[in-house]
């Protein structure tokens, strides 16, 4: 009979129609700002520094090593060392600015950074009327804390943790092992 | 899949030298684990052999898979030579070495990947090399063999440069109409008047700066 | 007239009736801002009444020159971008061309990170051919229903991606030998149920625009698509399995894991609108058989080769070409290395652009409805054909 095919179709949009009232598998909107989805540990927006206990500048990991500027895809990173008034270099960054209109989030500086100092945050209500100043993050605001990290990602974090920290005690007891080996026993 | 591909094209090369007696098909071997290695036909009968292989029994390369344009710029390769110089102190001579660099000319070049439908084999890849990067830019266009060749030679002819004869429309396909240069190039020089945003990566910056900045006034 | 550099007329200008001055044709620009384009892509179609007369496609307005950029950026930097050309379908761009570099390279992938990247490819056909269809039928004036089912299907995959990867659609997740991150077992059961429930809403699908009465006079013999033509085009995946050829890359190539599954090909008969649709919802079918293998025979293992370094990779000079059967057709990945940390030359082979060059030889005597109707078909995205 001519019309089978729309009637057909019409049965599947009324049971979503009606469905949409008691199954909540069918009920797919969230009423968003008012409704909000938990966000998954693994999502991942713009990156941000790590730093270790109470003072953001002493407990900074980043070494600036520019490893994460140069494997950086997009060229957002722009890092300055930090250098003692003889010139030496102070392993701390001077100027660590992420611009985040360049940034695609796609964590490369994440992977290759080898200290752990920088990690994917996961702010997103972040939008300016100015287009340029506002989105381009300095040190200041890029530096937060390893409670933080813990807080946006606590499997990672427990895991990154737990490396840092036999890190240390292998280099603990490889340096009591020298001081041993170079002190003779006093005779 | 490497030993299947190099036989496939012996194979072909074997048919090719007996269909075309006189003709030499070189391969360029490929030095990568990938093994695919290439012919390179000459464009004076290019659209013939490709007819050829297109239509040939046993090799019926129905589908053109990929046009690809690569660009060579020419190349100062440095060669130490051996000569004889008269001593310093006027005792007959010396022998000093001594570096030249020779030029190897630069050319474009367009990859062809074939495969074969009916017959299940391929990739066979074969190159078409021009003269130069400059005039002498002109390779026959395989169009009128495989359909599949039209939009992709238009891209060619438009970042490359490499101008096909014979195809029944050859216009800019990416880069619009007007647009002067071949972006591909290595010789390609980007225009710095973008519509851009100053990255804290100090390469934008600083050709907008040295554009910008007012050169000093002499003080009169 | 444009003229070439030489200052010698080039073929014709995007102006399509030079020299016709026949009032009777009209010229028309399905300008890049249009709801049905699937892009920023236009057409400039000449119509005699209400029949295209001729027809040739403009494109251009996405070209972001991805292939200059990744000859200054290494190997590993390549792959978010490469996640951009068929913003659509990110794993399956990712594995074209991690395909491609490690065939350059040589580099093996264990086992599971091959079972992983066929689930993580099968879930992005499903995704990609739904919301072809929703987009179909929305092109076509059903106003947004199957477009939305298909979208609701599409977040539960979308959010199986971010669970795993931490981005929806960008995923940036394959590597060379291997893939990112691995999979949890709270993951797996998460597809598992997925593909539990999806066949209901194939159904649905089916049931709501099969055998509907608009549906089928719009698309049957309509934008016919002869078997030769396909093959002398180039055109690949469902449109040239819609016209007959049983050629899919899995198949002929048998790369990955592809072998060891069973799953059968879906190949049309008439080669119009309709049978590209139909192929899609049977793929759709087929991608839920494979996953269900896939899931079944996932080995425990390693998940990446850790010999191959992340940074500064430099493959040994030459260079291959590896191709996949993405959802679009065939996507394939030519690299020319140097020996250095940047490809010389980086060349997508986009199976949107390529399966555009019959467009207008199937869309000659049709209506300028049916044009929509057939470029819908056809599955374009323009971040892969402008690159």
């Amino acid at each position: 009979m001519l019309g089978t095919g729309i009637v057909n179709g019409m049965v599947q949009t009324a049971k979503n129609f009606l469905g949409s009232f008691h199954d909540a598998e069918r009920m797919v909107t969230v009423q968003y700002p008012e409704q909000r989805l938990p966000i998954k540990e693994n999502y991942r927006n713009f990156p941000f520094l790590v730093h270790d206990g109470n003072d953001p500048d002493a407990g900074l990991r980043c070494v600036a090593c520019k490893t994460c500027e140069t494997e950086c895809p997009a060229e957002c990173i722009f890092i300055e060392m930090l250098r003692d008034p003889a010139g030496k270099p102070a392993k701390r960054p001077k100027v660590f600015d992420i611009d985040i209109s360049v940034c695609m989030g796609c964590q490369i500086c994440v992977e290759v950074c080898p200290f752990d100092a920088i990690k994917m945050d996961q702010i997103f209500e972040i939008a300016t009327t100015d287009r340029f100043n506002p989105l381009l993050l300095k040190k200041e605001d890029l530096i937060k804390s390893n409670d933080y990290y813990h807080s946006l990602h606590p499997i990672e974090a427990s895991e990154v943790d737990a490396r840092l920290e036999a890190d240390r005690q292998k280099k603990l007891a490889a340096a009591a092992a020298k001081a041993k080996a170079a002190t003779p026993a006093a005779g | 899949m490497t030993t299947e591909t190099l036989s496939l094209l012996d194979r072909v090369r074997e048919r090719l030298e007996s269909a075309f007696p006189g003709k030499s098909f070189p391969i360029i071997q490929n030095t990568s684990p990938a093994a695919q290695h290439s012919l390179l036909l000459s464009s004076e009968d290019a659209v013939e052999v490709a007819k050829f292989l297109r239509d040939g029994d046993g090799l019926k390369f129905d589908y053109l898979s990929n046009v690809t344009g690569v660009d060579w710029p020419e190349r100062q390769i440095p060669e130490k030579k051996q000569v004889q110089v008269p001593a310093p102190d006027g005792n007959g001579t010396v022998t000093k070495e001594e570096t030249t660099t020779h030029t190897e000319p630069g050319y474009l070049e367009a990859v062809y990947h074939l495969y074969s439908m009916e017959l299940r084999h391929g990739p066979l890849i074969f190159r078409l090399r021009t003269q130069d990067r400059g005039e002498k830019n002109h390779l026959p266009s395989l169009t009128p063999v495989w359909r599949s060749a039209e939009f992709q030679e238009r891209e060619v002819y438009d970042l490359f440069g490499i101008h096909f004869d014979g195809h029944p429309d050859l216009r800019r396909i990416l880069m619009w109409e007007e647009f002067q240069d071949y972006p591909m190039r290595k010789d390609f020089v980007e225009p710095d008047d973008y519509e851009y945003e100053p990255t804290p990566h100090g390469k934008v910056l600083e050709r907008v700066k040295a554009r910008t900045t007012p050169a000093p006034q002499e003080v009169k | 007239m444009t003229l070439s550099l030489q200052g010698q007329p080039l073929g014709t200008s995007t102006r399509l009736l030079d020299g016709e001055a026949d009032g009777s044709i009209l010229e028309v620009s399905m300008g890049p801002h249009h709801p049905s384009t699937h892009g920023v892509f236009r057409m400039n179609v000449a119509l005699d009444g209400e029949t295209v007369v001729k027809l040739k496609p403009v494109f251009g307005y996405l070209h972001r020159n991805h292939e200059k950029i990744a000859e200054s950026i290494s190997y590993l930097g390549s792959i978010p971008y490469s996640d951009r050309l068929d913003y659509f379908c990110s794993m399956t761009n990712n594995w074209a061309y991690v395909l491609s570099v490690e065939k350059l390279g040589g580099f093996a992938v264990p086992e599971r990170a091959e079972y992983i990247r066929v689930i993580v490819a099968e879930m992005t056909r499903l995704l990609n051919h739904g919301c072809l269809i929703g987009f179909l039928a929305q092109d076509l004036g059903a106003m947004g229903t199957p477009l939305m089912y298909a979208f609701r299907q599409r977040e539960k995959i979308l959010d199986l991606f971010e669970a795993l990867t931490g981005a929806r659609m960008m995923c940036n997740y394959m590597r060379f030998g291997g893939v990112r991150v691995d999979l949890s077992p709270e993951w797996l059961q998460a597809v598992r149920k997925l593909v539990d429930e999806y066949p209901a809403f194939i159904d649905e699908l089916e049931a709501l625009l099969s055998e509907n009465e608009i549906l089928k006079p719009r698309l049957q013999e309509v934008g016919v698509l002869s078997r030769e033509l396909a093959v002398q085009a180039g055109v690949t995946g469902p449109g040239l399995r819609a016209s007959g050829v049983p050629y899919d890359i899995r198949k002929v190539d048998g790369y990955g894991v592809y072998p060891r599954l069973q799953f059968r090909v879906p190949i049309g008969e008439h080669g119009d609108c309709y049978d590209r649709y139909m192929i899609r919802l049977l793929e759709m079918r087929e991608s839920l058989v494979l996953l269900k293998q896939a899931l079944d025979q996932i080995p425990a293992g390693p998940f990446t080769n850790p010999q191959i370094k992340l940074r500064n990779l430099r493959p040994k000079a030459g260079e291959a070409y590896g191709r996949i059967e993405a959802p679009k057709g065939e996507l394939g990945f030519y690299l020319i290395s140097d020996g250095k940390g940047e490809p010389y030359r980086y060349r997508v082979r986009p199976p949107s652009l390529i399966n555009l060059t019959p467009l207008e030889d199937m869309c000659l005597g049709q209506n300028i409805a049916d044009v929509v109707a057939i470029l819908g078909s056809i599955d374009i995205v323009l971040g892969e054909v402008d690159r």
